[in-house]
């Protein structure tokens, strides 16, 4: 990458800010990067510069940008070992309030959300919990909302479930038809989904338990920082924080404001 | 003119190896014959997604190297091997820092080496040696493109000593200039690379 490469890509991201309203100006660069190219050649243009162009003048353009840049694709009980920590050590604690509010932010398509509503109900705690579905991305959400997943994905999401301490079967929860499974839509009764930016909105509810996961992974520190603020001021006192496998408060100045519950796991306590 | 092989050229600064079908063979006998103080290493191995993390039991004992499986935003240090985990793409940022990514599978595959070199090689430049070895995948073929095209050193095992051809093979096809070696000479050339020789 040259200098003048460099400087395109910082002023799209202003660009893109002022016009759209959507920061990725404190993202990893690595990954901004990387997504922009990609999203470059299939809207036909040369430089970053050109593509500055196209998406303040062509409507039809930033719809395009954005799927490319927040595109994520993650699994029903991703990691079944977080999950086995939510249901054996979190859930016990959660049963002792009266009704429990939890975040998921950066739910991206929703896998996540059935995951939580899922053990939830599994648990006895599904209708006396809000869970509250966010996310910067308007189309995912739109499919989070639908629930309906291609049924060749499946196989890995019961094997995930089965990991993660269930007493049943996914195939409970979902219809499958014309290759695709779509989940009983009664999970969601209690979701409330919605759009909502780390970047630029603020704190809207106390929560018990916030669960963010691989989206940390895209923010450069400030960002970070920002974010977890945020979790921090949403939750309860001793209320729950869940990160990605890969994901660690180590390197935030947040860091003093969590205990950690269980370190492999990624789960943190509001102290 | 000097002709570029004879030319002197500065000592690499990192290295990005992609292996995939035959490939934990391939590295246990190039990791563990690189010094301590060697430039960081990082590591793009095809796994399944569900599989637990094995670099660090693996190779760990039997490196001089720091082994590891690259968290985010960790900082990327002389005398580290870092290998990406299962169902993340690792990437370098401008900062020498891991970058993790759940962006989609590329060739059917989270992590893609792809994704690794073409951002090694738009941070390192020139200062990167990239190495594509045995595996059954057209993957590590447009990463080491751009390597080259960075003016980084392009090397992939030799097709003949691989397990699976096919991915030595498209990185050839990708990059003819590339330098054919066995295992042995790539971890020879690294070092002397390392050396700035």
């Amino acid at each position: 990458m040259d200098a003048a490469d460099e400087m395109e890509l910082r002023l799209l991201l202003e660009a893109i800010y002022h016009r759209f309203q959507y920061d990725f100006r404190q993202y990893s660069p690595a990954s901004v990067r990387r997504r922009m190219v990609l999203a470059l050649r299939v809207l036909g243009c040369q430089t970053f510069s050109a593509l500055q162009d196209r998406v303040l003048h062509d409507p039809s353009a930033f719809p395009v940008l954005l799927q490319y840049l927040t595109v994520q694709v993650s699994d029903l009980f991703r990691d079944p070992k977080y999950f086995r920590v939510l249901r054996e050590r979190v859930v016990p604690v959660l049963r002792t309030y009266p009704s429990v509010k939890i975040w998921i932010a950066g739910c991206s398509t929703g896998e996540e959300v059935y995951s939580f509503a899922i053990l939830l109900r599994e648990e006895g705690l599904l209708d006396k919990a809000i869970l509250y579905a966010t996310d910067i991305n308007a189309e995912a959400l739109r499919v989070a909302e639908a629930g309906i997943y291609p049924l060749g994905r499946m196989k890995l999401f019961t094997a995930n479930h089965h990991a993660s301490g269930a007493p049943c079967s996914l195939a409970t929860y979902y219809t499958a038809r014309y290759g695709s499974a779509m989940f009983d839509r009664t999970l969601r009764k209690n979701v409330v989904f919605s759009d909502h930016s780390l970047a630029t909105d603020t704190v809207f509810g106390e929560m018990q338990l916030v669960s963010c996961r691989n989206v940390l992974i895209y923010f450069e520190r400030a960002l970070q920082d920002r974010a977890v603020g945020l979790f921090r001021d949403s939750l309860c006192l001793r209320g729950f924080l869940g990160l990605g496998a890969k994901e660690t408060l180590r390197f935030s100045s947040r860091e003093a404001d969590f205990e950690v519950l269980a370190p492999e796991e990624r789960w943190y306590r509001r102290r | 003119m000097v002709p570029a092989a004879l030319s002197p050229r500065r000592p690499i600064e990192a290295v990005v190896i992609g292996g995939s079908a035959g490939s934990v063979a391939a590295l246990g006998r190039l990791l563990p014959g690189l010094p301590v103080s060697f430039p960081p290493v990082l590591v793009v191995v095809h796994v399944p997604p569900s599989s637990a993390s094995l670099w660090v039991d693996l190779f760990a004992t039997r490196c001089a190297m720091r082994v590891c499986e690259a968290e985010a935003f960790e900082p990327i240090e002389r005398g580290s091997i870092y290998f990406a985990p299962a169902d993340y793409h690792l990437l370098v940022e401008p900062d020498h820092r891991c970058a993790l990514s759940v962006e989609p599978p590329l060739h059917f595959s989270r992590p893609a080496i792809d994704v690794l070199f073409e951002s090694a090689a738009d941070v390192y430049g020139a200062c990167l040696a990239g190495v594509v070895l045995t595996g059954a995948s057209r993957d590590g073929a447009e990463g080491l493109r751009a390597v080259h095209a960075a003016g980084g050193v392009a090397l992939v095992q030799d097709p003949a000593t691989a397990e699976v051809r096919t991915m030595p093979r498209a990185a050839l096809d990708v990059v003819p200039s590339a330098r054919v070696l066995s295992l042995a000479a790539v971890l020879a050339e690294l070092i002397l690379l390392a050396s700035g020789s």
